[in-house]
């Protein structure tokens, strides 16, 4: 049985790493992700991990190391974070377009410049398109059920797709919450040993990575992207599985307080926390605000993100990055294009707010009500607007 | 880990009459004419064998031998450009977990990197040097055409002094690549690797030997190969071997290996031919004046003298 212990968020996600039983962890140090590889440095000493820890020398090596490992057939993990993932870039498209199930805890953080070691999503909103299946988690217990789940879903043989786990930098990696740690033997029986579809194996040689002429191309694309998309139903499936082995759910989108809700916040990662507590504070004053959070950010969960919103008239989407030469962030900019395919009628008001480690306070998600809600009554459009910014 | 010497104790040279029949490198790949790249690779793969693993740079040798007929008939993989070495480094350590865990039989299986001069002296060469210093077993073998010859003939750190490339273009304020070739093999000996070697295709038994012996060592192994391209070089398709040659009997390209640090010539060159004799097969080096070939020579020299010091110094019995 498992059992609730009070444990740093980075060495949670280590301890579940080593209850997957990964063969091989690439490591290379990057604040604030470095507690995850530094712990699992400590399990490999201690002979608590039976793997290979690769010491790379650099994020865009430890990429390529785990493209290498994983297609030698090993269950493959690393993480980083901010201008690690940045360098990594390149790689990440190759390790999806391969088809090799790597597990990546990114600890996200604000891109340079100026340089910031704190928490922001710049990092992996510059990754959107890289093919990978991308979970964002809201407080330590999802990190770790989300790593679990991330093998799970990335060695389907259905998918075989590389995974990313979203958790904030600091806000997350560095604060001690109460966790329950699954069990050795609950974990093997969640997720049995990895069986590589294919792998470098002399005795039935492949070649992998061989050069796309143009008339292929596409199809090899095409083939990466329908992957993805139809990763969708395994990743809920397996939470499905989840939910029945260790009692807790998780949806592609998760809710709060939006029945009767005019307007939502939309919210990825720990952000999430703070805005239920901003939501209870409006609802006490008799504000009908709810919350949204995107939890799987890609395959984007579409239907599921439609319906969450269907209730409401005004959305204020909270972007965490910005998208410099467009008039709204990241996210607020993906929504509005699904949101105006679909026929969606709802208000998108779009605010960036916590870049760079920036303090979110309950205090601006009213103000940020308040804008949104005399943006929406004048009708006029709405460019996005950067929350508490010194000028 | 056991040493150097030790692995070698029972060594089994490669002579003209035992050459490998095996072709893990196969017909049907789209080199150039006259490659002497290519040529090299396949006796590269030849003295490793079936139970080989190719990680694969991109370049020249990834793109002719990776269309839609693969010539790879052990498994290879290719990834970007500047991370074969790192590739392999995954490689290797997912094996041995996994061979460690029993998860997968242990088969010998012989891991090697193949690159050219832009993908090692270049852009990977951290990744590389990092390889090199974690001690993975595996072998990286540069493919040193002199010149980043897939995107069309553009200087490298590779290029040797006076070379016109499309980016070392001669002129009235040049003279070609105004550098000397940067010295790799010596970069990876830095790194106190159990070997090191340069080697020919113009002398392939003892080219074959060196992968032989790179392989059988335990630990990371480099060796250099000297890959005449006659379309960056302008030079006859068929004088590839003869630039080879040439090259090591001019002293431009010395041939030796470095077993635990000690240096071995592989072939003294005790009658020298002139360098000049080198330089005017190619017409890369047609601009050049006789003051420039004078300069060449003394440099040559020079590196060759050092070269032998080192013999002496880390080899004195030899």
């Amino acid at each position: 049985m498992g059992r609730r212990v009070g444990l740093e968020v980075s060495l949670a996600c280590a301890e579940v790493v080593g209850l997957c039983n990964a063969d091989v962890v690439a490591a290379y140090p990057i604040t604030p992700q470095t507690h995850i590889v530094e712990h699992l440095s400590e399990m490999v000493a201690d002979g608590h991990l039976d793997a290979e820890f690769v010491p790379v020398e650099s994020e865009h090596s430890a990429m390529s190391c785990c493209v290498g490992s994983s297609a030698a057939g090993a269950r493959t993990f690393t993480s980083t974070s901010s201008q690690g993932l940045a360098l990594m870039h390149e790689i990440l498209f190759i390790a999806a377009s391969l088809r090799l199930p790597i597990v990546m805890a990114v600890a996200n953080r604000s891109l340079s410049g100026p340089i910031s070691i704190w928490n922001d999503h710049s990092d992996i909103m510059a990754e959107r398109d890289i093919g990978w299946i991308q979970t964002f988690a809201e407080n330590g217990q999802e990190v770790v059920d989300l790593t679990m789940h991330a093998f799970k879903v990335a060695e389907d043989k259905r998918v075989c797709l590389p995974v990313a786990v979203n958790l904030d930098g600091f806000i997350l990696t560095h604060v001690i919450e109460p966790i329950e740690m699954p069990d050795k033997a609950e974990v093997e029986a969640y997720l049995p040993g990895f069986e590589p579809s294919q792998s470098l194996d002399p005795a039935n040689p492949i070649s992998m990575g061989i050069v796309g002429m143009p008339e292929i191309y596409t199809e090899a694309k095409k083939a990466n992207a329908v992957a993805l998309e139809e990763s969708y139903s395994v990743i809920k499936e397996h939470w499905e599985g989840l939910a029945k082995q260790f009692g807790r759910t998780y949806k592609p989108i998760e809710t709060y307080r939006t029945e009767d809700a005019d307007t939502v916040f939309v919210t990825m990662g720990s952000l999430g926390e703070t805005t239920m507590t901003a939501v209870d504070q409006m609802r006490e004053d008799g504000i009908k605000v709810g919350q949204v959070r995107i939890r799987l950010w890609r395959p984007f969960p579409v239907d599921d993100f439609m319906e969450a919103i269907a209730g409401a008239k005004t959305l204020i989407v909270i972007d965490r990055a910005l998208s410099p030469g467009l008039p709204a962030g990241p996210v607020a900019t993906e929504l509005r294009g699904m949101m105006y395919a679909k026929g969606a009628k709802q208000y998108v008001a779009n605010f960036v707010c916590g870049l760079g480690g920036r303090d979110v306070t309950r205090a601006q998600f009213v103000e940020m009500y308040h804008s949104a809600q005399k943006a929406a009554a004048s009708g006029a459009e709405m460019s996005c607007q950067m929350v508490g910014v010194k000028e | 880990m056991i040493s150097a010497a030790e692995a070698l104790k029972d060594f089994q040279k490669i002579t003209p009459k035992t050459i490998p029949l095996v072709e893990p490198f196969s017909k049907g790949h789209r080199a150039c004419q006259g490659c002497g790249e290519v040529l090299a690779l396949r006796m590269v793969a030849k003295a490793v064998g079936m139970d080989m693993i190719a990680v694969s740079a991109t370049g020249c040798m990834e793109i002719i031998s990776s269309s839609y007929q693969t010539a790879w008939e052990t498994p290879w993989i290719h990834v970007a450009f500047e991370n074969a070495a790192a590739v392999a480094s995954g490689v290797e350590a997912g094996r041995k977990a996994l061979i460690r865990k029993g998860k997968i039989k242990d088969t010998g299986a012989k891991i090697v990197a193949f690159a050219g001069d832009g993908a090692t002296a270049d852009i990977g060469l951290q990744a590389l040097s990092g390889a090199l210093e974690r001690g993975h077993d595996f072998t990286y073998i540069c493919l040193d055409n002199e010149a980043y010859m897939n995107t069309g003939i553009q200087r490298s750190s590779s290029t040797p002094y006076g070379a016109m490339t499309t980016t070392s273009p001669p002129g009235p304020l040049s003279k070609g690549q105004m550098t000397w070739k940067k010295n790799m093999p010596m970069i990876a000996a830095a790194h106190n690797v159990p070997y090191v070697a340069t080697a020919s295709p113009a002398w392939h038994v003892d080219l074959m030997n060196k992968v032989k012996k790179a392989v059988t060592i335990p630990g990371p192994a480099y060796i250099h190969i000297y890959s005449p391209c006659p379309t960056g070089w302008r030079c006859g398709p068929e004088t590839s071997i003869e630039a080879a040659r040439l090259a090591v009997q001019t002293k431009v390209f010395p041939l030796f290996e470095v077993i635990d640090g000690q240096f071995i010539l592989s072939r003294e060159i005790k009658k020298p031919k002139p360098v000049e004799e080198y330089l005017k097969g190619q017409r890369r080096f047609s601009h050049l004046k006789p003051e420039d070939v004078a300069y060449i020579q003394k440099r040559v020299d020079a590196d060759y003298e050092r070269l032998l010091k080192l013999v002496q110094v880390t080899n004195p019995e030899a």
